[in-house]
């Protein structure tokens, strides 16, 4: 079995058969985190934790009575879900050293299914960005900076700029597990999605990213950051996987009121032939100036494929998109200011040795505790709650929310099953470009694409679709009816067989995997 | 103390704030030399004359529900346990809990509202209220502020308008609204170590914000108002409401204003921890503000704490002065849907609803409606049914005698209140911790309306009774040789012996 294979086809069954072990699954991985660590993209790596669950996998193997798909299966978990024994710091200097005494919901579920979880994943500091670029332990890199299809291609513009100066982003705010999905060091991890934070990066790192519709996966243990858009977010390498790892998360949890009721039964993917009877609306409103000609060149040419195939194609509105930006702004910031208002040092997390006051102690631990991307929403978001501003930013941010969602409604009423769409404006920007802007400008212009996903509640998928000219991954985004998964996911199944999206070329990936890994064919569509 | 305090705590204690001893209930002596009378018109000021002053009295109440678990969490409810012992994840606020709604609070709140002629809001959502102190781990309070669960109801409360206690008027205060929100925990400060202790055990308790209009217009009033409140909650059975164990908690907003004019500047009267000093401190604050507005001076909107010791109320440090709360919808949990008869789904588990028709079929006899019948059944005076209903478990104590025996309750009532009630109040007993036991009165009683023993024996044996010494009225009168003579001849022989000794002297 190699790393990259999909999970239910393959993995499973090499499990199963013995052909490969769990131990020997978790090691390799482990293997290949150490020798990707320049990567950045694991803040803890629970390496004692992680074996010991893979022994546990390996006895119910050889009683033949695995688990289910997910046994001895290792994963990865964005840093902001809580785990018992194993810290959990949202890449903040408030919860360095925080073991959180719980497991999130969608954590206890992975590993009551036998998940091996082999560790926690960078991230922006309390998910408030979209490069991976601004938490406590540093950004996020890329893996795809490394690959032979981004060397081969960008070319540095002097011979002065050596490699380290042109690694690109991972996109955020769950960049370190897309980074380590995209890099083979685990077959599946967790991100989280606000406003198109698991999105982004599985766009910029080549790599399936849902985000499920929200109410259907349990939020609880996942440090919320806007708790009416937040949904967690499952990273994968293939649609296949994102199914699977989906059936295994979904469903009402009694200890998160806001999932629904109705009972979810997982699926499989089954393998469509016909698209003749589907609706395909392109938005025009994502059409927007930012946009990068070789993406849009890449959006039109997936149409095209659908209209080819026999799918009607139409363009559709949704005239309220474009205000999304600003009514997100308003509402992420105000949930912001209320969700970290608990961070006051007393119960746990940093607390500051100032003692003056109990005032000048909270003061102190949140100036300390908190980057100045945090405090700034805190700001901003107070502001707007402020009793002689409410009705003026919150209740109208609202309202449009309303419209924005409203949208989406009357798109699918017309009889549009999916909506196709860029997921990013152009392919990851070095480093060194990105935090030329400050991370407030980045967010507005990054997630701009993803956001009223979020404001509507309704699931999206990206799909990495092709290599842009610099060689790096480009994504497409599906966005399905609320609590269609399937149709979705059946859709995004289909035309990810028809792209055929490369197989990243990394040197420390063949080291590893040099018995299987072999020369896919790069054929794009594109 | 505040300053000019102690004059006016002389003031106060020569208007008589006192409380009637074991007379029936929390109903203080009138008091004089105040600018209201019971039926809250204005009438001049006692002291000074010039001006009749119209006192408004306003009431927020905080009403801990009686239930085995927190509001949105599952850990316990329990006064008086060890520190920190009663508290959930939820309750410490840790990162990435959520709050879950606890069906019975959300019940005992419908039940509430129902009896205090509520409407029911099919349709309540739940805010949360922002502010930074060390009892409040989540930085803010999910309350109800923008569509509470009940509103709009009244509550029917009497009093009596004479000193004798012996002419009751009804009036009605008005319930703005009833909300559901989170008690806060304790902090403790220790002022020599500059320390602040937090107990989180309280954090999280259900509480039912009960706010009156201001339609009350002195301490008297409210007082009753409250009690009526406490009796009815303590009848539901939503909640303890034990003033002492902090389970009703009583706010006053007090203002004084002339007649035809606008309502005064208002203060809120806070840290009352008993009926009484609730009427103590409303009269109190009403006679403050009158001396300060005829004084020249004016009244500042603040918040004033009641110092029991002193009789006074004293202005209370401001948490950073203006709180600007940033009331915020709480994403976490849906709105709270209840439904009714008409509206319930047919196929909805009912575990997961909440029908407000089938809890209004179920509420128990309320305290009016008990006196009423009380009144009706066996001829009481009214205040006697009030008397009755304010001590728990007389009411049904009385009831208990007057099945087992042949004297009237007319009767009856007179040996309860003047002889048991007093008794049990004199060694502050409860009823049910009381010696005599209903049967055991019932068959004194009895012996009385026999004819077997005067009335003067009954009292002894009575006396004997209380001993607890597990003997029977019989027993007692035949030990004691109690008994009326009924016999003729032996009454004549008697007499005849006591005649013949004279004659023999």
């Amino acid at each position: 079995a190699a790393l990259k294979d999909g999970l239910r086809s393959q993995v499973s069954a090499a499990l199963k058969e013995g052909r490969v072990t769990p131990t020997e699954l978790c090691q390799r991985c482990l293997a290949l985190i150490k020798t990707t660590k320049f990567l950045n993209a694991y803040i803890t790596v629970a390496e004692q934790i992680a074996l010991k669950q893979a022994e546990e996998s390996e006895e119910r193997y050889k009683r033949g009575q695995p688990l289910g798909i997910l046994d001895g299966i290792p994963i990865a978990v964005k840093d902001n879900f809580n785990t018992t024994g194993i810290e959990t710091t949202c890449a903040s200097n408030m919860l360095k050293g925080y073991i959180s005494p719980y497991n999130a919901t969608v954590v206890q579920k992975l590993l009551d299914q036998g998940a091996v979880l082999l560790g926690k994943t960078n991230l922006d500091e309390f998910a408030m960005g979209s490069g991976s670029t601004d938490g406590v332990f540093g950004p996020v890199r890329n893996p795809w900076s490394y690959s032979k299809q981004y060397k081969e291609k960008s070319v540095p513009k002097s011979h002065s700029e050596d490699e380290e100066s042109n690694w690109v982003i991972t996109g955020g705010s769950s960049g370190g597990s897309a980074a380590a999905v995209s890099s083979f060091t685990c077959f599946a991890a967790l991100g989280s999605d606000t406003g198109g934070s698991t999105r982004n990066p599985a766009a910029h790192c080549g790599v399936v990213g849902l985000k499920p519709t929200y109410g259907l996966i349990s939020r609880h243990g996942l440090i919320p950051l806007v708790n009416s858009m937040d949904v967690p977010g499952i990273l994968t390498r293939c649609v296949d996987d994102a199914a699977v790892l989906l059936g295994s998360l979904a469903g009402h949890d009694p200890k998160d009121s806001t999932t629904i009721q109705d009972d979810f039964k997982p699926f499989e993917l089954p393998n469509l032939t016909d698209v003749s009877k589907l609706s395909i609306g392109i938005p025009k409103e994502y059409h927007t100036p930012g946009l990068s000609s070789e993406i849009l060149a890449l959006w039109s040419k997936a149409a095209d494929l659908f209209k080819n195939a026999g799918a009607k194609v139409v363009e559709v509105s949704l005239p309220h998109t474009r205000y999304s930006i600003v009514c997100y702004h308003v509402l992420c910031t105000a949930e912001v200011a209320s969700n970290m208002a608990r961070f006051d040092g007393l119960e746990y997390g940093h607390r500051s040795d100032m003692k003056d006051s109990t005032e000048s102690m909270y003061a102190a631990t949140r100036r300390e505790g908190f980057n100045g991307v945090v405090r700034g929403r805190i700001l901003s978001g107070n502001y707007f709650l402020l009793k002689q501003n409410y009705e003026k930013y919150f209740v109208k941010a609202q309202k449009v929310r309303r419209l924005i969602a409203n949208d989406f409604v009357k798109v699918f009423r017309s009889g549009v099953d999916i909506l196709l769409t860029p997921t990013t404006l152009s392919d990851a920007a070095p480093y060194t470009e990105f935090i030329q802007e400050d991370n407030r400008t980045r967010s507005a212009q990054d997630d701009i694409l993803t956001q009223a996903a979020n404001m509507a509640g309704l699931p999206a998928i990206n799909v990495p679709t092709a290599l842009s000219e610099r060689g790096l991954p480009v994504g497409l985004q599906f966005i399905g009816r609320s609590f269609q998964e399937k149709q979705l996911l059946t859709v995004a199944k289909w035309f990810e067989k028809q792209v055929q999206f490369p197989v990243i070329q990394l040197e420390e990936v063949k080291r590893h995997d040099s018995d299987v890994f072999q020369h896919q064919k790069s054929a794009s569509f594109s | 103390a505040a300053r000019g305090c102690g004059g006016i705590w002389r003031q106060a204690r020569q208007r008589g704030a006192g409380w009637p001893g074991p007379g029936p209930g929390p109903f203080p002596r009138r008091q004089r030399a105040v600018a209201y009378n019971a039926r809250g018109g204005a009438v001049p000021a006692g002291k000074s004359g010039l001006a009749p002053w119209v006192p408004v009295v306003g009431l927020e109440i905080h009403a801990q529900i009686s239930s085995n678990s927190k509001l949105f969490s599952g850990s316990q409810v329990q006064f008086a346990a060890p520190p920190n012992s009663l508290v959930s994840f939820f309750d410490a606020s840790l990162p990435g809990t959520l709050p879950v709604l606890n069906r019975r609070c959300v019940e005992a709140a419908v039940m509430t509202g129902l009896a205090l002629n509520c409407s029911i809001n099919k349709k309540s959502l739940f805010d949360r209220k922002h502010y930074f102190y060390a009892d409040l781990p989540a930085g803010y309070q999910i309350t109800q502020q923008r569509v509470p669960i009940a509103v709009n109801g009244s509550l029917s409360y009497s009093l009596c308008i004479d000193k004798k206690m012996s002419q009751m008027v009804t009036k009605t205060v008005r319930i703005k609204q009833i909300q559901l929100e989170q008690d806060s925990g304790k902090s403790l400060h220790d002022d020599t170590r500059s320390q602040t202790l937090v107990d989180l055990n309280r954090a999280g308790v259900g509480l039912m914000e009960v706010v009156m209009e201001p339609d009350m217009c002195c301490g008297e009033e409210a007082a009753a108002a409250v009690r009526e409140l406490q009796l009815i909650l303590q009848t539901l059975g939503s909640s303890q409401a034990v003033m002492a164990e902090g389970q009703l908690r009583v706010d006053a907003n007090v203002s004084v204003h002339l007649p035809g004019e606008p309502y005064g500047v208002r203060t809120e009267v806070k840290n009352i921890n008993s009926i009484r000093f609730l009427a103590k401190a409303v009269d109190y604050e009403i006679q403050r503000q009158i001396e300060e507005l005829e004084n020249g001076g004016t009244i500042l909107n603040e918040t004033r704490a009641f110092d029991s010791k002193l009789g006074c109320t004293v202005p209370m440090r401001d948490k950073e002065g203006k709180q600007d709360y940033r009331f915020m919808p709480e994403p976490n949990l849906p709105p709270l849907i209840l439904y009714d008869a008409k509206s319930l789904p047919a196929n909805m588990n009912h575990q997961q609803v909440i029908n407000i028709d089938w809890i209004h079929e179920r509420l128990p006899d309320l305290p009016s409606v008990k006196r009423e019948k009380l009144v009706e059944q066996y001829g009481i005076l009214p205040e006697h049914s009030f008397t009755l209903l304010n001590e728990d478990g007389l009411a049904e104590f009385f009831e208990s005698v007057v099945k087992q025996t042949q004297m009237k309750p007319k009767k009856v009532i007179g040996w309860i209140l003047n002889d048991l009630l007093s008794y049990l109040k004199q060694h502050s007993l409860t009823v049910k911790e009381s010696p005599v036991s209903s049967f055991l009165l019932a068959d004194l009683l009895n012996l009385l309306e026999k004819k077997e023993i005067s009335s003067t024996a009954a009292k002894q044996v009575l006396a004997e009774l209380w001993k607890g010494e597990g003997k029977t009225p019989l027993e007692i009168v035949k030990e004691q040789k109690l008994e009326l003579l009924q016999d003729q001849k032996e009454l004549e022989q008697i007499c005849q012996a006591v005649i013949d000794g004279q004659e023999n002297e």
